[in-house]
């Protein structure tokens, strides 16, 4: 456990030095995400303006949801995405022998192998946008601290959901369009699930589960929807999590490295 | 040209099916617009919002632009080059592979709009033969737009890496103004006479509204995109020879 700490500082520490030789790009980062957020808010604004609410979602509450989607929209930013990457290429150019030939586990090697800081203004912006909801709502530093909970828990799903696709490029190699689509359908995070026809209700929820990434966590932060909702979100992510472990060892049995 | 990269488009096809299902940002949109109609707080029924964004997944699909992304990769990798030998402007290379794409993506495209009248029947709606001839027009001219404020950012990679981040930005305002999000009739006032005098809801709005029999300002609407597309092509064309003598200054 304690040599994988120090492969991840090493990992982390190299990315870092890396990325931070751009630093004009840091800037322009943080100016896109900022527009992001500006224009999230005008989307969300326009249902609010004359009156009408997602049921049982006042706009405080609703800010609350937006600002986890973009904490959790910086985290992918920051590890989930530049990791994606760097998995396709690796099979593309069969690079892959060689990490799978390292003595730690492939899966931790590919998951963290970068780290980029571009994300971090979304995850910032986001933290500013909860602390805003939560100040007008009242919220105490208690409900903060369960809602990382079922955060952390929508992180792990998230990820899972991200590997397993990244895995299945050694079958098909060019995956970014299936990560856009992906993409697409997690936008759907940004309203409380609430806000939804019934139909989306039941895919969100079920074929593509949204609604544990920001619902459930801003549910939790508003001690609304009892304690299922949280146990459901913890079962979700350990099952994702062992799954996404055990078609990355199934997807590696197919995988025959580059010109071999 | 056009059926050289139509025969190329079609081999991908599982890949072209992806590139529409990335699509859905609209329909997602839908969802939460119907079920907030349902109050009659705002301006518009379901039956419209169900129709409109409908129309806007069908304009959208027509008009994506990723010429920036290529063009980029030609610039910095120096494959530009080769292409500079041929007698006809790279530009059009581009503009007919994007074009016959549109044709190889129209059977998904009508497809996923057919799932969708399956679960909203009441919405289903023809378009006159007028507006539909003008829809189409207008929806071609978005694209030609579309095509040329993305290429004109384009020509920034000959000065910079990292020309792309232009386009992100641009995105940005693309998606929250062109009407994407919302029908324009439901932004509010200052905001909307704002917007309409800017490139983007001229993109989406104003040939979605064509399609579900909507129209208005058509005349208007239509010069605006003339005019937007005329200043895009100058400062293109600008940029583009002076690009090219910065490009042959680097020495690739």
């Amino acid at each position: 456990m304690e040599r994988y700490w120090k492969v991840l500082r090493l990992f982390w520490g190299t990315a870092i030095a890396a990325e931070l030789e751009y630093r004009l790009n840091f800037l322009v980062t943080a100016l896109i995400s900022l527009g992001g957020l500006v224009g999230s808010l005008f989307g969300l604004f326009l249902f609010y303006r004359t009156g009408y609410e997602f049921a049982g979602w006042s706009w405080e509450a609703a800010l609350l949801v937006l600002g986890l989607f973009t904490v959790l929209q910086g985290f992918a930013a920051t590890v989930l995405i530049p990791n994606l990457n760097k998995i396709v290429s690796q099979v593309q150019q069969g690079t892959l022998d060689f990490v799978l030939l390292k003595p730690i586990s492939s899966q931790f090697w590919l998951s963290t192998r970068v780290i980029s800081p571009w994300g971090l203004p979304d995850v910032l912006f986001g933290l500013v946008m909860i602390g805003y909801g939560g100040t007008r709502l009242g919220l105490g530093w208690a409900d903060y601290a369960l809602a990382t909970l079922p955060l952390l828990f929508g992180a792990l799903t998230l990820y899972s959901l991200w590997f397993m696709l990244g895995a299945t490029s050694i079958w098909f190699v060019k995956i970014y369009n299936v990560t856009e689509v992906l993409r697409g359908l997690l936008e759907a995070g940004r309203f409380p699930i609430a806000a939804y026809p019934v139909a989306y209700r039941a895919f969100f929820t079920f074929v593509v589960p949204v609604a544990f990434l920001t619902t459930v966590p801003a549910q939790t932060m508003l001690n609304q929807g009892g304690r299922g909702w949280l146990l459901a979100s913890a079962l979700l992510a350990t099952v994702l999590m062992v799954v996404a472990n055990r078609f990355w060892r199934f997807a590696l049995r197919f995988y025959t490295s580059a010109s071999s | 040209m056009l059926s050289v990269y139509y025969a190329y488009m079609v081999e991908y096809r599982a890949e072209l099916v992806f590139w529409v299902l990335s699509g859905t940002f609209p329909l997602i949109l839908m969802g939460l617009w119907v079920e907030a109609a349902q109050g009659n707080q705002f301006d518009l029924s379901p039956t419209e919002l169900v129709q409109y964004f409908l129309a806007v997944f069908l304009v959208r699909q027509f008009t994506v632009v990723w010429v920036i992304w290529e063009f980029e990769r030609e610039v910095v990798e120096g494959r530009l080059s080769p292409y500079l030998l041929q007698p006809i402007d790279p530009a059009w290379r581009h503009f007919f592979s994007h074009v016959s794409e549109r044709f190889a993506r129209l059977p998904f495209a009508f497809l996923l709009v057919g799932l969708f009248l399956l679960l909203y029947p009441y919405a289903a709606w023809l378009p006159s033969l007028g507006n539909l001839l003008l829809g189409l027009l207008a929806i071609a001219l978005a694209f030609c737009l579309r095509f040329l404020m993305q290429y004109t950012f384009a020509l920034a990679a000959f000065w910079t890496e990292r020309a792309s981040a232009l386009e992100q930005f641009w995105f940005l305002l693309y998606t929250f103004l062109s009407g994407m999000i919302a029908p324009l009739s439901l932004f509010p006032d200052a905001v909307r006479e704002v917007v309409l005098w800017t490139p983007f809801p001229y993109l989406i709005y104003f040939p979605a509204s064509l399609l579900i029999n909507r129209p208005n300002h058509v005349a208007q609407g239509f010069a605006a995109m003339v005019l937007w597309s005329a200043l895009f092509w100058g400062l293109n064309r600008w940029l583009w020879r002076r690009g090219l003598k910065q490009y042959s200054g680097m020495g690739a």
